[in-house]
């Protein structure tokens, strides 16, 4: 199918990208992998009327360690997530949640500003980005602000970034003594998206958890922390047993998307059989 | 010379596939060409009140746009079916766009052709129809309500045909006496094909001489030119008109049908003196390439107290769809339940199968057509009769096995199987997986409540459907005879024609093989041509597995000829009488001397016949046409293993392995290909696809987002053991292979699941076994019914 008919920019800078974003009035879209955008718009889904083309914005395409933080620029691939040295050291979870998401084409093209700003309900991203307490970079004519993930993804297809903003980078904590981190996911058979995808982190103090993140994707309209399991853990010992008793539970089916991937009442069993795989390989890395 | 029979040569057709260089309708761009884009109903029954096409006519760029009334003004009339069961079948009018009412979402209501892609479509959204909504049935079941919507105006109610076949009261007599009845609902979800190529098509008319070329995806040119020329368009001079069926990606089944856009690219180019052509988006092709299977049935088999099975009985509800496809009516009746014997000695077996109309997307053959679903219903009832009886599974299919000496064998549902070694196969399988080891591990893992499960599938099927005399008393309203032709050239260069059509099955190679080693000439000097009416003699194209068993059984007809007159002219050269010439390896000698003459020569020699034999006329060029003595018959068993993992219900295939007589094998590498690929396209319903409708007919997997085609990492390694009993009556000896896979390997894992979970009180869980649908039976134990409450895939309905 054909898209509608638009314009189409290359930008050859963050500014010069900006200035186009600001001058069309909601109008025009930033393309970074193109893999979500352009289905939709060949789907007659959107139809902006003038494309700009980030893509070739090589300083926001790489992995730099930033004191304490991970900083991955917004146009980094999912491939290159995944085979960064940097990521893999600072990160694992990070880089296998790249590794899973769709094929290598898909890897090679989309970007991780790309999937945060689109915050398709099924992305992976958005579980990691929260257990890993990542802070989003945006930039817009008015200045740079950063937003913490915790107040980033509002609701489906929906997220803290104005029209005219463009994220430019996003920090992650680098993984310290103790800590650890897994993501689990059930693919969507037919997509491969998250029906439902887990990230778990956690700080293990003589072998016993001071601290738990755990953040779900793909079971609801966004992704979401599940913080009466973070509390239930903490303060005790991650064994299989604590484990089973803090995830029970762990999500409403009433909250939950219900579709031809898995009903209401699935996800949420299965938000539970995530979290446990999750918390075990996160608890192992810890410790 | 190398023995090119049974030999793994490469495919010659990769080369042009792989490096992205084939020639599919799509890529051929003609001078002056335009764009169809077909305006389709999103609503899957509804009255058209009015079209206005005003607006879409004024956007620039646009030459036309055309409505069904339009064409049928023009003369253009419905599309027929190609088969008919019985007198009484209701074959309601299907117009390539609709008249008066649409029939299913997706049907096409109105073309726009502009000069470019994107403007028919931007066009086609100014296309304003107004609808009268009507209630629209989906389930062919709830269709046969008295109070369901009736799909059709002038019919009164969707029961299309009444089929039946078998001794009704024998078989219900047996029933009656039979020690254990095993009984199994069962639904045999409704499939997409989902080739890879799109369908696609361009209209070319050419003014000046009146003539037309129609390029299609389609798997039988020939077939299409006579339906458009003899039924829909009955205008059109039959020797005017050259059907091209270039590259095709893949078909399944899905591509041997005359479809709508066959029609609108023809007539619409005829009007506008222009080429046009029309290819299908993706999410065109999910509502409207023929869907496959979609049965609903009941199945009874009775056995005697020893494990004999007595008895089966079978009612089938068969949902066709809006319209009737090409195969539609054949599908469910005379490649269904000519099939419920299986491989076993039943001696009496009764079938009856209500064909239904529904506003759903035509339902047609897909790879197998019939013969899965008999195999999955045989399939499925042995397996439950023997976990009912406490018996081995493999040993009551030994014991009920049809042996080799019993053939020629006459199934109580009018076939004669010719040849067969059942056991052979079972053994041979049983073999290769270690069946008492396996039962042992599968032991070892409940203990630690891990879920392993073993299944088996004992298939028959019929292959190459024929000959033209049964099918046509049959209902068939067409030959299934096949064309060869032996094209040698001066230069001893030979071209095939064949009117099989290739559409991934490698015949350029395999059909090459056999000429090559028949005539004894190099691989290279051998050129198959198919595809292209006007280069092929009348064929019926490629489906049913009929390629090499009937075409290449007409090739070897034509090289007889071929052989025989390029042996006159040998025997003239050298001189001696013809049955003293003998061919051995593309020489002609006198036998026991050394006078010979080569293949190359013979040939200059007829088309330079200088120095000739008397009575011969010149040229080396022979046609052929081979209507078969019956079908043929592979058989084999699959058996897998498979691991359900009860925290998700996910299931893991860990091991399959497939032994399968399919006769002589030409090229091993291309049979095992289409094994493979078969056995994937078969797991692919077992375990993952099914196109599921919600109530008013909306479809809700119509893209790759929701629909889950089977993917490589979803398999393991096949596992994959040839039996050779060679066809007893086609010269090649060969059966047909592309099929097979998929036949078997549906009942295969659905068994190995239920093997896994028996013991947790399931007997079935419905196709596909999602991992919800696996871990909901699980949870809820018992049969399948909560698993059916799951969502996705299922019998058309959500
Ligand atoms: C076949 C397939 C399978 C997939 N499977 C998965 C999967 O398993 N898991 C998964 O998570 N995802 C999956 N995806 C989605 C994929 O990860 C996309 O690449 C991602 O969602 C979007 O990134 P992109 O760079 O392609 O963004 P684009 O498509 O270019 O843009 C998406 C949206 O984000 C905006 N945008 C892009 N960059 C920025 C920026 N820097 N700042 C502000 N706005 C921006 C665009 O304007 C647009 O609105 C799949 C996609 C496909 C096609």
């Amino acid at each position: 199918m054909s898209t509608y008919a638009f314009d189409y920019a290359r930008a050859q800078s963050v500014d010069e990208a900006l200035t186009l974003l600001a001058g069309h009035d909601g109008e025009a879209r930033l393309l970074a992998g193109g893999h979500s955008l352009i289905p939709a718009m060949k789907l007659r889904l959107t139809a902006p009327t003038l494309l700009i083309d980030v893509s070739g914005l090589e300083d926001l395409a790489a992995v730099t360690l930033d004191g304490g933080h991970l900083a991955i620029g917004a146009l980094t691939t999912h491939r290159a997530v995944e085979t960064s040295e940097l990521v893999r050291t600072h990160c694992p979870a990070l880089a296998e949640a790249a590794a899973g998401i769709g094929d290598p084409q898909v890897r090679n093209r989309g970007t991780i500003g790309g999937s945060l700003a689109h915050a398709d309900p099924a992305a992976d991203y958005p579980a990691l980005v929260l257990a890993l307490d990542a802070e989003i970079e945006m930039t817009s004519r008015d200045g740079t602000r950063t937003v913490s993930a915790d107040d980033f993804f509002v609701d489906m297809y929906t997220t803290a970034l104005a029209a005219h903003e463009m994220i430019t980078r996003v920090r992650i904590p680098v993984l310290g003594h103790g800590e650890g981190a897994a993501y689990a996911k059930f693919a969507n058979p037919a997509s491969r998206y998250a029906v439902v995808g887990v990230a778990a982190k956690v700080s293990l103090a003589d072998g016993t958890c001071r601290a738990a993140r755990v953040a779900v994707t793909g079971a609801a309209p966004k992704a979401f922390r599940a913080t009466a399991v973070e509390r239930r853990l903490a303060g005790r010992p991650l064994t299989e047993a604590v484990i089973a008793e803090a995830v029970r539970g762990l999500a409403d089916p009433n909250e939950l998307l219900s579709d031809l991937s898995g009903s209401a009442e699935y996800r949420a069993h299965l938000c539970e059989v995530m979290a446990t795989r999750a918390l075990r390989e996160a608890a192992a890395r810890a410790a | 010379m190398p023995n090119f029979i049974g030999s793994p040569v490469k495919r010659v057709e990769d080369k042009r596939f792989i490096t992205g260089k084939g020639r599919y309708t799509d890529d051929i761009v003609l001078p002056g060409m335009t764009y169809a884009c077909i305006v389709r109903s999103e609503h899957a029954h509804a009255r058209i009140k009015a079209i206005d096409t005003s607006a879409a006519e004024a956007v620039d760029g646009v030459l036309a746009v055309f409505t069904g009334q339009d064409m049928v003004d023009d003369g253009i009339l419905s599309i027929p079916t190609g088969w008919a069961v019985g007198d009484a079948m209701k074959e309601p009018p299907h117009y390539p766009l609709a008249v008066g009412k649409v029939h299913h979402v997706g049907d096409g209501v109105a073309v726009v052709i502009a000069t470019d892609k994107a403007t028919a479509q931007d066009a086609a959204e100014q296309v304003m129809i107004e609808y009268e909504p009507l209630p629209a049935v989906v389930d062919a079941t709830a269709a046969l309500a008295p109070d369901a919507p009736i799909v059709h105006d002038g019919l009164d109610s969707n029961l299309c045909f009444d089929w039946e076949l078998g001794d009704r009261d024998a078989t219900d007599r047996a029933m009656a006496a039979a020690h254990h009845v095993t009984t199994y609902e069962l639904v045999n979800q409704r499939v997409v094909p989902n080739a890879i190529e799109p369908r696609s098509a361009i209209g070319h008319y050419d003014p000046a001489r009146e003539e037309l070329t129609l390029y299609t995806s389609s798997q039988n040119p020939h077939l299409i030119r006579l339906l458009l020329c003899a039924f829909v368009w009955p205008d059109l001079p039959e020797h005017k008109v050259r059907v091209v069926s270039p590259d095709v990606g893949g078909g399944f089944g899905s591509k041997i049908f005359h479809y709508p856009e066959e029609v609108i690219c023809a007539w619409a180019s005829k009007k506008l003196e222009r080429p046009v052509k029309w290819t299908a988006a993706r999410s065109e092709s999910f509502v409207t390439d023929a869907h496959g299977r979609d049965h609903v049935s009941t199945a009874e088999l009775g056995l005697d107290a020893e494990g004999n099975m007595v008895a089966l009985r079978v009612k089938t509800v068969a949902n066709l769809g809006a319209y009737l496809s090409t195969f539609a009516p054949a599908v469910p009746t005379y490649l269904y339940g000519t099939l419920l014997a299986g491989q076993y000695r039943t001696p009496h077996i009764h079938v009856n199968v209500k064909g239904v109309f529904t506003n759903t997307v035509p339902v047609d053959a897909y790879r197998g057509a019939g013969r899965p679903e008999a195999t999955f219903l045989v399939e499925r009832v042995v397996e439950l009769a023997a976990k009912e009886l406490g018996m081995d599974p493999a040993e009551l299919r030994r014991k009920n096995f049809i042996r080799p000496d019993e053939f020629p064998y006459d199934t109580p549902v009018a076939l004669q199987y010719d040849s067969g070694n059942y056991e052979g196969a079972l053994d041979k399988a049983l073999e290769m997986i270690g069946y008492e080891d396996f039962r042992r591990e599968q032991a070892e893992a409940r203990k630690q409540g891990r879920l392993l499960g073993i299944g088996f599938s004992s298939y028959i099927e019929a292959c190459g459907i024929a000959p033209s005399q049964v099918v046509g008393a049959l209902g068939a309203r067409a030959g299934l005879y096949e064309s060869g032709g032996i094209r040698v050239h001066p230069t001893g260069k030979v071209e095939v024609f064949t009117g099989t059509h290739s559409h991934g099955q490698g015949h350029e190679t395999t059909f090459a093989q056999i000429v090559a080693h028949e005539l004894g000439i190099p691989l290279e000097n051998v050129e198959v041509v198919h595809g292209d009416t006007s280069r092929v003699p009348f064929g019926m194209g490629t489906y049913g597995s009929r390629s090499l068993a009937v075409g290449g059984s007409a090739i070897m007809r034509a090289l007889d000829k071929v052989k025989d007159k390029a042996r006159k002219i040998a025997a003239h050269k050298l001189e001696a009488a013809e049955e003293d010439v003998e061919f051995v390896d593309g020489t002609f000698r006198v036998k026991g001397t050394d006078r010979t003459i080569g293949f190359g020569d013979v040939a200059l020699t007829a088309y330079v016949p200088h120095d000739y034999p008397e009575g011969v006329e010149p040229g080396l060029d022979e046609n052929a046409f081979y209507d078969p003595k019956n079908f043929t018959f592979p058989f084999g068993t699959h058996i897998c293993t498979v691991e359900v993992d009860p925290d998700t219900g996910v299931v893991r295939i860990l091991r399959y392995v497939a032994v399968d007589d399919v006769g002589n094998i030409i090229n091993p590498m291309i049979v095992e290909g289409q094994i493979h690929g078969g056995i994937a396209q078969g797991v692919g319903q077992a375990l993952f696809e099914g196109a599921v409708y919600d109530e008013t007919g909306q479809p809700l997997t119509g893209s790759y987002m929701d629909y889950t085609m089977p993917r490589a990492d979803d398999l393991p390694s096949f596992e994959v053991g040839h039996q050779v009993t060679p066809c007893p009556h086609n010269p090649l000896g060969v059966k047909g292979a592309g099929e097979a896979g998929t036949i078997a390997s549906t009942a295969c894992v659905v068994n190995a699941v239920v093997d896994a979970l028996y013991h947790r009180g399931i007997r079935d869980i419905p196709m596909p076994l999602t991992p919800e649908r696996v871990w909901r039976a699980l949870h809820a134990g018992g049969d399948g019914a909560a698993a059916a409450a799951a969502p996705a895939g299922g019998n058309g309905q959500a």
